[in-house]
This record gives structure tokens, C-alpha cells and sequence, in this order.
């Protein structure tokens, strides 16, 4: 059974000028131990579903339909007094904003402590032992210097990792991580991409892994999912969906990356823009922007379709 | 000759990071000073892009915020256009020719206005335009040019994704119509196709109006991509300096050739990368001579104890004892 499995969960904002759906029947599932990949257009709904999983949609967003099961227990409708004792404990969750997540009053050291010793029983002395252990493990030198330091002495990067070490440090069994290594040089990311994965490995750690880096997520997961307009395009094995992609999104997408090799005059990009969520195209979102549709995306919306080893929502290249 | 928009000179910015007073005086413990950016020096000419790249915490945002005078050198001088940055900075015309794009795109909005008033609030503190319609019209286009749209104007920005965020912030960047830009991981959060299309709405910008960058970015094939000139910092210092493709065809530093087989590669589907080895050393109490040699390979006694001085090799500035002595 899956550790977390995502039913056609649906999140709106209701609004003044009618109702935003933002997530638009995304289903998935994430084993134990499995590291799920999830990489999108931006404002495709990647933070978004995250927030849902641990319960965190800003109001008035909303699960509309669909749900959220945990170890085969339902969790989208929980109150918020019900959620607190599975987020952090159950549930680890690194932000894509660090500075949010970070007290500017309070200095690292405590900030850690404190998680630790609101789901661990730790005594005080331990509890900083392991805070500066969990610093070193996310490479900031001179820890035991640094745990007194706060927020607004550390640098972008710096900070990040300390929110890293916050949402691995009560040792949850799932890690939302979104965009965790974005603001990091790439030895220091190999480092958090490391210890993600031997959690994986040693306590079967799931993760839900949201990057644009498309080097990490090969490196990195297991399957991946690839999200356009508020819905899934591409899911399947990470080998597949890189190497070889189904859906024309993941494949003009992976035809964006700058190429370390050769420079070029500009850089390949899909042209247009994804539509705003009030004005989402009938049939297939992407097909104001593909260049190989038929009349059928621009009449019904494709659901995922096996396509070779991945599933994939295209009328054309996965029917 | 070619006009230097930016100059900079022997530059070092240092913060105080002692511990209280009384803490201090009980734990008979001294000062602690971090040195974030230490003694470094560059140039930057008109319509070329410097990028800066390195380790986290190595110094790069502090010297963008040197850059657009958001800090004043602890020792050094930076020169804008040829004059001190801080009576550059005195001056309205000129102030309004640099800007930045910050590390972080959140804090960087104020969550309380509509994003149209974000945007316009240069165009409107410069008196670039006026009249209502003429500055919406701008505002309009600029969030386009950005992969936004005019209509997201009456959004505020808890309403945008971390990715539209960054781009709010790059469209506010430009609407001063700055000549001097500062992009301190201008595309951090967005997905390689919006990504290359900023990318490339910078580069045209470059080529039609001849903007200056200063580039910050963690991704290499990025920084490849924008760079005329690369700068490799470490620990508050430049170790390599010169023509981007000198640097990525042959980088001689031996940082400089860790940092670049650290790259992750898409092609490497399932495969470990080895990090970088060695204690990261702290900026408080630098290891001495050259600041690498507790990682690196090629240290000697002499490494222990001087600091290695720029040495030209080819077009490229290297601050290494073993590639001056022909060991590397
Ligand atoms: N509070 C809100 N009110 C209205 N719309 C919102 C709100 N929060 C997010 N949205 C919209 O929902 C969509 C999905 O946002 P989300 O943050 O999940 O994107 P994302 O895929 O994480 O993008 P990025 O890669 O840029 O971080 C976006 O179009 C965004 O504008
Ligand atoms: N206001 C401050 N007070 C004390 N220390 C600071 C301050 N700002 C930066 N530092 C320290 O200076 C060093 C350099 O920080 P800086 O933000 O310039 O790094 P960076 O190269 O931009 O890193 P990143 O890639 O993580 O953004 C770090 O060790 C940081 O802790
Ligand atoms: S369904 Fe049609 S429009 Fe959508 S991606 Fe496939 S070919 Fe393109
Ligand atoms: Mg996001
Ligand atoms: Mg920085």
C-alpha cells in the first residue's frame, strides 16, 4: 500500500469574481521509501498540492472534491487540531519561501530544539547535541559556532538548509520538500540530495520532491510528475519522462534546459504563456501552445493515458 | 576605450557577530568579525554581463548589495560610471540607472500592495511616466514581457506562486529602465521554459540597450549562458577571474574545477554524485595563506601560510600558489 495516496483531490479559491480551481483532479500516489519527483510550468499548482498534503492551504482556498489518504487514513478533511500532531511528526514539510518558515526573533539553535522537543522526548542538553548535529549534516560550518546565530545572519542558502534540517529533525515518515535546494551551490546540494536519499534508504523515508532543477530529479526520484495548468500531463519512471518524454509539454520543457556544453544564441523556450486559472482553454490546457493538435484537444480534455512506460494526458501521442 | 559602469576596488565588507557584551565579557571571549567579502576587485564594462558564482555563503550577495550601495564598504571603494558609488547614488539621474533584483522574491514585495502599484512604483518615484493610462500601459506590458499578464495587475502577491513572485520582481526591475542591473538568482524558482524565456528577454535587452549586469547563480549552465566575464568566489574572495569560456573550457583553480564537477546531469539518471570533500571552513576564523587548503589536493606548506596573489594566466586571473609554481 502506498504511503500517501492522492485521489483526484480538487483545491479552489472562491472568490469575488467566482471560483478559481487551481488544482484540477490530480491524482497520485507515493510509496515507502519512494522519492516522487514533481516539476511543472510556474503557478502550475506544485506548492499547492503540497500545502494540501499537510493541510496548509492559505484560506479561502479549499479541498473542493477528492481526497488525501496517509497510511490509509483519510487527512484532507481533519481539523486543524487533528493535523498538528501528524505535521512535523508524520509529515515534514520544507517551504519554498525559507524566510516564512524561519522566526526572525527566535535564534536557529532554539527554532530546532523546540521541533524536536514538541514530538521527541529529548532533554535539553540532548536536544542542542542534535541541533548542532543536524546543522553540520546540512553542511553549515562551524555549527556549534553558529546555533546561536539568527535568521537575518545567514545567507540565502544558509537558511534554506536550516529549514531542511527543521522538517527532517523530528524524523517524519513523509517530506514535502518544495524547491529545497534552489538556493544552493551545487556541492552543498549534492550534500541535501545525499542525506534525502540515504533517509530514504536507512528509514524508508518518502518524499515528495518539487524542483525545477531537472538534474536533481534524474539524479534523485524514483518516478516524477509533470504539472501543467492545475493538472498532471506526464507521470511515470524518472528514466522515461527525462530521457524519453510522452506529453509535447515535458518534451518542450526538457528542450528549455541550458546546455552546459554549448552556448547558444537564445535559449529554446515554449512560447506563449500558461493561461491564467479563469481563463483555461476547453479540451487540453496545453493546446493553445503545442504544435501538434488535433481538433479533439481543443473539444475534451485528456485524462492520463498509458504512453510507453509513463502515463501520459495527450490526445495525440499517448492514444 | 570602453566605459566601466562598475568599479571595484579592494573592496571588503566585514560584520560584527560577537555575542553580547556581557556574554562576551563573562566567556572572556574577543570580538568575533566575519569577513564576508574580503579585499576583492573587479570591473564591469558597459553592455557586459559579470556573473559571480560560488558556494553559499561565499560572498555573493553581499557584494550585490555593495554593488547598488544597499551596504558601504567596510575598506575599498566602488566607483559607478567613475564616481564614488555613494555620490553616484546622491544623484536622482543616476541612482535611477541602477537596480537589483533580490535573492529573495518574497520579502522583496510589499505584501500590502496590488501588484500594479509594485510594479509602477519606480516608473512613478523616477517621473519616467505619466498619466494613469500611460504608466498601466507600461505596467501592462511589462508583466507581460515577463510571462504575466496586465490583468494579474490587480492580484496581490500572496495570490502568485514562488515562480511569479520572482518574476513581479524582475518585471518591477526593469520598469526604472535601469542601465545597471543587479540579478542576484534572477530565475532560482522558475521551471527551465520560463526561465529561458527571461533569459532571453534579458540577453535582447542587452543587445538593443546595452544593460550592464552583475549575474549571481548557482546554475552553471545559466551563468555560462549570460556570462562575458566569470568571477569564482570563495570565502569572500575572487580565486579565478576572466572571460567566461576561458574559465569553463580550462578552469585552472582547483576550486574552481571542483565546483564544476560537482554539476548535476540530466543524462545521469539514478547516479550519486560525489559532494564536494572537506569541511566547509568558516568565515569567522579562516583557515590562513590560501583560505582552499584544508580541501584542496594541491596544497603545500606554502599554501598553509601566504595567501596566493592573482597570477595572469592566458586572459584569466588565478589566486593559487600551485597553477603560479606550473604544479597543477
Ligand atoms: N492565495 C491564492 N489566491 C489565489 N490564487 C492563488 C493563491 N495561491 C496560489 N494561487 C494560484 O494557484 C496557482 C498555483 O500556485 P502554486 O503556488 O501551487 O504554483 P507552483 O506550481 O508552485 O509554481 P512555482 O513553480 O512558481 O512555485 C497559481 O496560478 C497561483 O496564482
Ligand atoms: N547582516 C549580516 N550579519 C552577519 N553576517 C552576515 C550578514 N549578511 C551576511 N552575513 C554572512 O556573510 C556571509 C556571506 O553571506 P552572503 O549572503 O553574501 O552569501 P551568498 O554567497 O550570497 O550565499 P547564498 O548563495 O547562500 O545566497 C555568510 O557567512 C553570512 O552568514
Ligand atoms: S492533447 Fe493535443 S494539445 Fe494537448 S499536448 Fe497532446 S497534442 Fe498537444
Ligand atoms: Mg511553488
Ligand atoms: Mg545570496
Amino acid at each position: 500500500m502506498a504511503l500517501l495516496d492522492v485521489q483526484n483531490l480538487v483545491v479552489e479559491f472562491p472568490g469575488r469574481r467566482g471560483v478559481l480551481r487551481a488544482l484540477d483532479d490530480i491524482s497520485f500516489s507515493i510509496g515507502e521509501g519512494e522519492i516522487l519527483g514533481v516539476v511543472g510550468e510556474s503557478g502550475a499548482g506544485k506548492s499547492l498540492t503540497g500545502a494540501a498534503i499537510i493541510g496548509l492551504l492559505e484560506p479561502p482556498g479549499r479541498v473542493a472534491s477528492g481526497q488525501i489518504l496517509f497510511d490509509g487514513k483519510r487527512i484532507d478533511n481533519l481539523s486543524s487540531d487533528q493535523m498538528r500532531p501528524i505535521r512535523g511528526k508524520q509529515i515534514g514539510a520544507i517551504f519554498q519561501d525559507p524566510l516564512t518558515t524561519l522566526n526572525p526573533l527566535i535564534s536557529i539553535g532554539r527554532q530546532l530544539t523546540e521541533t524536536m522537543q514538541a514530538h521527541l522526548k529529548l532533554s535539553d542538553r540532548d536536544a542542542r547535541a542534535r541541533a548542532i548535529g543536524w546543522l553540520e549534516q546540512v553542511g553549515i560550518p562551524a555549527a556549534a559556532d553558529r546555533v546561536e546565530a539568527f535568521p537575518h545572519q545567514f545567507s540565502g542558502g544558509m537558511r534554506q538548509r536550516v529549514v531542511i534540517a527543521l522538517a527532517l529533525c523530528a524524523e517524519p515518515r513523509l517530506v514535502v520538500a518544495d524547491e529545497p535546494t534552489t538556493a544552493l551551490d551545487v556541492s552543498i546540494q549534492a550534500q541535501i540530495i545525499t542525506l534525502l536519499k540515504n533517509l530514504t534508504k536507512s528509514h524508508g523515508t518518502s518524499v515528495m520532491l518539487v524542483t525545477h532543477d531537472m538534474g536533481v530529479i534524474a539524479e534523485t526520484c524514483d518516478r516524477v510528475a509533470v504539472m501543467y495548468a492545475g493538472r498532471i500531463a506526464e507521470i511515470g519512471p524518472v528514466r522515461d519522462v527525462v530521457l524519453s518524454p510522452s506529453h509535447p509539454y515535458t518534451e518542450g520543457l526538457m528542450g528549455s534546459i541550458p546546455s552546459l556544453e554549448t552556448r547558444v544564441e537564445r535559449l529554446r523556450q515554449i512560447d506563449g504563456a500558461m493561461p491564467r486559472l479563469t481563463a483555461i482553454p476547453k479540451g487540453c490546457a496545453f493546446n493553445p501552445r503545442c504544435s501538434r493538435t488535433i481538433d479533439k484537444c481543443r473539444e475534451q480534455r485528456p485524462g492520463l493515458m498509458p504512453a510507453g512506460s509513463t502515463q501520459a494526458a495527450c490526445w495525440v501521442t499517448a492514444a | 576605450m570602453t566605459m566601466q559602469v562598475l568599479q571595484a576596488i579592494e573592496v571588503s565588507r566585514h560584520f560584527d557577530v560577537s555575542r553580547p557584551f556581557l556574554q562576551r565579557a563573562l566567556s572572556r571571549e574577543g570580538r568575533r568579525i566575519l569577513r564576508a567579502v574580503d579585499g576583492i576587485s573587479f570591473d564591469i564594462a558597459a553592455g557586459t554581463t559579470l556573473s559571480l558564482v560560488g558556494e553559499s555563503g561565499c560572498g555573493k550577495s553581499t557584494v550585490a548589495r555593495l554593488a547598488v550601495g544597499l551596504y558601504t564598504p567596510t575598506d575599498g571603494e566602488i566607483r559607478f560610471e567613475g564616481q564614488p558609488l555613494s555620490s553616484a547614488r546622491a544623484q536622482p539621474a543616476l541612482r535611477r540607472k541602477m537596480n537589483m533584483i533580490f535573492q529573495d522574491p518574497y520579502a522583496s514585495l510589499n505584501p500590502r500592495w496590488r501588484v500594479a502599484d509594485i510594479v509602477a512604483e519606480p516608473i512613478r518615484a523616477f517621473n519616467i511616466l505619466s498619466g494613469t493610462k500611460t504608466i498601466n500601459d507600461r505596467v501592462g506590458q511589462l508583466l507581460t514581457q515577463v510571462g504575466l499578464s496586465a490583468a494579474d495587475g490587480e492580484k496581490y502577491p500572496h495570490e502568485f506562486s514562488g515562480g511569479q513572485r520572482q518574476r513581479i520582481s524582475i518585471a518591477r526591475a526593469l520598469s526604472s529602465e535601469p542601465e545597471f542591473l543587479v540579478c542576484d538568482e534572477p530565475t532560482s524558482a522558475l521551471d527551465v521554459s520560463v526561465q529561458a524565456q527571461i533569459l532571453n528577454l534579458m540577453r535582447d535587452l542587452q543587445q538593443k540597450l546595452g544593460l550592464t549586469y552583475l549575474f549571481i547563480s548557482h546554475n552553471l549552465a545559466v551563468v555560462r549562458h549570460m556570462s562575458d566575464r566569470l568571477g569564482v568566489m570563495y570565502l569572500g574572495r575572487i580565486v579565478e577571474e576572466g572571460p567566461g569560456e576561458d574559465i569553463f573550457r580550462t578552469p585552472r583553480h582547483p576550486y574552481t574545477r571542483l565546483l564544476l564537477d560537482a554539476i548535476p546531469d540530466i543524462s545521469a539518471v539514478g547516479r550519486s554524485r560525489t559532494p564536494v570533500g572537506g569541511e566547509v571552513p568558516s568565515p569567522i576564523s579562516p583557515p590562513a595563506g590560501c583560505t582552499f587548503h584544508p580541501r584542496c589536493g594541491l596544497a603545500n606548506e606554502r599554501c598553509k601560510v601566504e595567501k596566493p596573489p592573482q597570477t595572469k594566466v592566458g586572459n584569466v586571473l588565478v589566486a593559487c600558489h600551485a597553477v603560479a609554481e606550473g604544479r597543477s
